[in-house]
């Protein structure tokens, strides 16, 4: 079966393409990759473009990140869905480097190789206790309600506390804090994961405490994000007055900064207009600032969970270059809550053979080139192989940020092949090769039309429930649908 | 005085800049580029002003009295159109004609005009950022609601007369509108990327 697929894959792109393609291989089908993959198609006319994703499902982060009351964001999924028709272009998912394939391989069947695979690992606090039962990275939740295969089963309990603390304040710690303090009927018409709204219409999570180490005017939030937080039905916002104070500093720094100044605005009007006291039963969301995580408190009643978060007071020191961090000053307090999610930030995992900055969690690289090391000489290139998106940049940017990455590293490869053009440069295996390898391997890759056979079954459940979709969520739905 | 204003956007140019999570550039190599590139069009049409306010004002008249008092309401078939001028990443201008009521980035879309739009209007992405070249037909248009600024925030290379392409919506007074596409991608090549410290 999977030959048949191969063979007729094949005729498809000899009948379209020259002798000699261009072969290029993106991995990963977030935008980083999608983005590539659009704007070297278009740069290229002889190129021959296949997106790899380890996931059955194309879209990274659009559909795994992206809240599920954000439909407008998704609707960068009609563009993309484009690109993966496009002629000379295909995609396979349930295909992983590192494991269906080594990156190695890889390079010797393209002459280009986009590494777009985004970051699926997590930023570490690295203070006592983060192992207790009870604490979860943000990325972890997203995940859950998102419907990603991988966290479908995470061991979250909503129901044994009425406080989750969240420690970070970037756009994502809004959006898990807008999943756990919206009504679950207002949730119920999204594409949310089915286990996961029902868990959150169980949910006793009545109390939210979003916690920053710096203060309101350093939120790392956008006021798109904040002004939906603030603007949830029947939610008691709480915000302390004197955290709103600024310092001349602050001030500067709202001055010279416009995202900054309409966040701190959002926050200050949230602060002097809201009503102070919530009813009895009533959703809290609390700003909590100056606050930095010293070690997470052990329930006595129940051994290895969590109970609360004990929290070191902080001032802003400069460091220079106009950054200011924050540091302890050696006063505590304790919060008490039963779940604790960690949104301080993804981080990108490497593969075998791949240089890599584990300071920084990306790929060392010049305008997307790899380098060989972490030394930064711009010398050093690694031949053909190339990043884009939050494995090349860090994990921090929204979809559009991908579309300059994706530019930047295609301008890069344009030109590193126009110094190549003069050499002859050999032909690849590319497409041919690859779906050989897959096939040796009795990897069984699942092309588009598999999406959108998963994408009908979805809508389809969706209607049902009116809901836009109903997610698959296990691996074995996504497999049995892709492969009926 | 003109010149004031232009260097005004300039400056905010400089302060509209986001803190990184869209400009991965240093402020000096920022301003540089898309300042000089719209400083050149914008003064040389400094030239033909009077001729051409002249025509918007006819335009302007002609349509107060037929398009506003019968054709629009009575959805009479004779499609009335402006002139816009898209001036594309490259400094290419293109000239189209674009139907009252449409939006800027359908009318791009419409003329295959590279003008990214994500989110396909839906006010939720910043891909359709266009500058208004002229201040004079920036003031023409409507402050921009909380959630275009929302969006605008997050624009790459955001000047004082950005808009959302998707929110601008043509209408006589627009006639003649000159929009850039920012050459925010050449901006972010040339610069590099300055990750976020956190
Ligand atoms: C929770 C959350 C919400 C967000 N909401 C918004 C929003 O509302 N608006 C907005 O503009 N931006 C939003 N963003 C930011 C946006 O999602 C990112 O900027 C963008 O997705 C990053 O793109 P990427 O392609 O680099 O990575 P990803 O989107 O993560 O894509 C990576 C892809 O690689 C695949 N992959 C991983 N490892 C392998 C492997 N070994 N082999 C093969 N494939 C692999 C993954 O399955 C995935 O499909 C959000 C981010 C998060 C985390
Ligand atoms: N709707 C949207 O547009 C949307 C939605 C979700 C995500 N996104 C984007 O996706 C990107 C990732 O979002 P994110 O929220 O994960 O990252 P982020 O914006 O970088 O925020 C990370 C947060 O974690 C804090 N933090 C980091 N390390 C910490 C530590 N050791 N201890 C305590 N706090 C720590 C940071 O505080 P400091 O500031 O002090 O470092 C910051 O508050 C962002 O660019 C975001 O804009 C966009
Ligand atoms: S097209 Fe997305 S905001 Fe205009």
């Amino acid at each position: 079966m999977a030959i048949f697929q191969a063979r007729t894959l094949l005729s498809r792109s000899f009948s379209t393409l020259s002798s000699h393609p261009l072969r290029v291989c993106v991995v990963g089908s977030g935008p980083a990759g999608f983005y590539t993959a659009e704007k070297m198609l278009k740069a290229h006319q002889e190129a021959q473009v296949d997106i790899i994703d380890r996931l059955p499902t194309p879209f990274g982060l659009v559909r795994s990140g992206v809240a599920p009351d954000h439909p407008e964001t998704k609707i960068v999924i009609n563009q993309f869905s484009r690109v993966a028709r496009h002629d000379r272009c295909s995609f396979f998912g349930n295909v992983t480097l590192g494991s269906s394939v080594s990156l190695l391989e890889l390079r010797e069947l393209y002459h280009v190789v986009v590494l777009a695979y985004g970051a699926e690992s997590d930023r570490a606090l690295g203070i006592p206790g983060e192992d207790l039962v009870g604490i979860h990275s943000a990325r972890e939740f997203v995940w859950w309600y998102n419907g990603h295969p991988d966290c479908k089963n995470l061991d979250l309990n909503l129901k044994n506390t009425d406080t989750a603390v969240i420690l970070g304040q970037g756009n994502v710690a809004l959006d898990v804090a807008r999943i756990l303090l919206r009504l679950a009927t207002e949730l119920a018409t999204t594409d949310i994961a089915s286990h996961a709204l029902a868990a959150l219409e169980e949910s006793s999570i009545r109390k939210v405490y979003l916690v920053g180490r710096r203060g309101p005017v350093q939120a790392a939030c956008t006021a798109k994000e904040l002004r939906e937080v603030l603007g949830i039905k029947d939610l008691c916002i709480h915000l302390q007055e004197a955290d709103l104070l600024k310092t001349p500093k602050d001030e500067e720094e709202i001055k010279n900064n416009r995202i900054q100044r309409r966040v701190y605005e959002l926050l200050y009007k949230a602060a002097t207009t809201g009503p102070s006291h919530p009813r009895s039963g009533q959703r809290e969301l609390h700003f909590v600032f100056f606050r930095k995580p010293d070690r997470f408190l052990e329930s006595d009643e129940r051994k290895g969970h969590v109970s609360g978060v004990h929290f070191e007071k902080t001032v802003l020191k400069d460091v220079g270059d106009g950054k200011r961090i924050a540091v302890g000053t050696g006063q505590f307090e304790d919060l008490e809550c039963g779940m604790v999610l960690k949104s301080i930030g993804y981080k990108s995992v490497p593969v075998d053979g791949l240089p890599f900055d584990h300071q920084k969690g990306v790929v060392p690289n010049i305008r997307g080139r790899v380098l060989r090391n972490t030394s930064g000489d711009p010398t050093l290139l690694e031949e053909g192989l190339y990043v884009c998106g939050w494995l090349k940049r860090g994990p921090t940017g929204i979809i559009a940020t991908n579309l300059y990455c994706a530019e930047e590293t295609v301008v890069s490869i344009s030109e590193d092949l126009n110094l190549l053009a003069s050499k002859a440069s050999l032909p690849k295996p590319g497409r041919e090769g690859l779906l050989h390898l897959l096939d040796n391997r009795k990897v069984k890759f699942l092309q588009f039309s598999a999406w959108e056979k998963i994408d009908s079954t979805e809508t389809r459940l969706g209607s049902l429930k009116n809901k836009p979709r109903d997610k698959l969520t296990t691996w074995e739905e996504l497999l049995k649908v892709a492969r009926e | 005085m003109l010149v004031s204003r232009v260097s005004r956007a300039g400056i905010l140019m400089l302060r509209g800049l986001s803190r990184g999570k869209l400009t991965p550039i240093t402020r000096a190599g920022y301003i540089q580029r898309p300042y000089g590139q719209y400083l050149q069009p914008w003064f040389e049409r400094q030239t033909e002003t009077k001729v051409f306010q002249g025509s918007i004002f006819l335009k302007h008249h002609n349509f107060s009295t037929t398009t506003t008092a019968n054709a629009s309401e009575e959805g009479s078939e004779k499609e009335e159109t402006i002139s816009v001028t898209f001036v594309d990443k490259d400094g290419e201008e293109q000239h189209i004609k674009v139907p009252i009521g449409m939006s800027m980035l359908e009318a791009a879309h419409e003329n295959d005009i590279e003008l990214e739009g994500a989110c396909e209007g839906s006010l939720a992405c910043s891909t359709c950022h266009v500058i208004v070249m002229d201040m004079e037909y920036y003031n023409k248009l409507e402050d921009p609601a909380d959630e275009e600024n929302d969006m605008l925030d997050l624009a790459f290379g955001l000047t004082e007369t950005s808009r959302l392409g998707c929110q601008v919506i043509a209408k006589p007074e627009l006639d003649g509108i000159r929009l850039a596409i920012p050459a925010a991608t050449r901006n972010f090549a040339v610069d590099g990327y300055v990750p976020k410290p956190h």
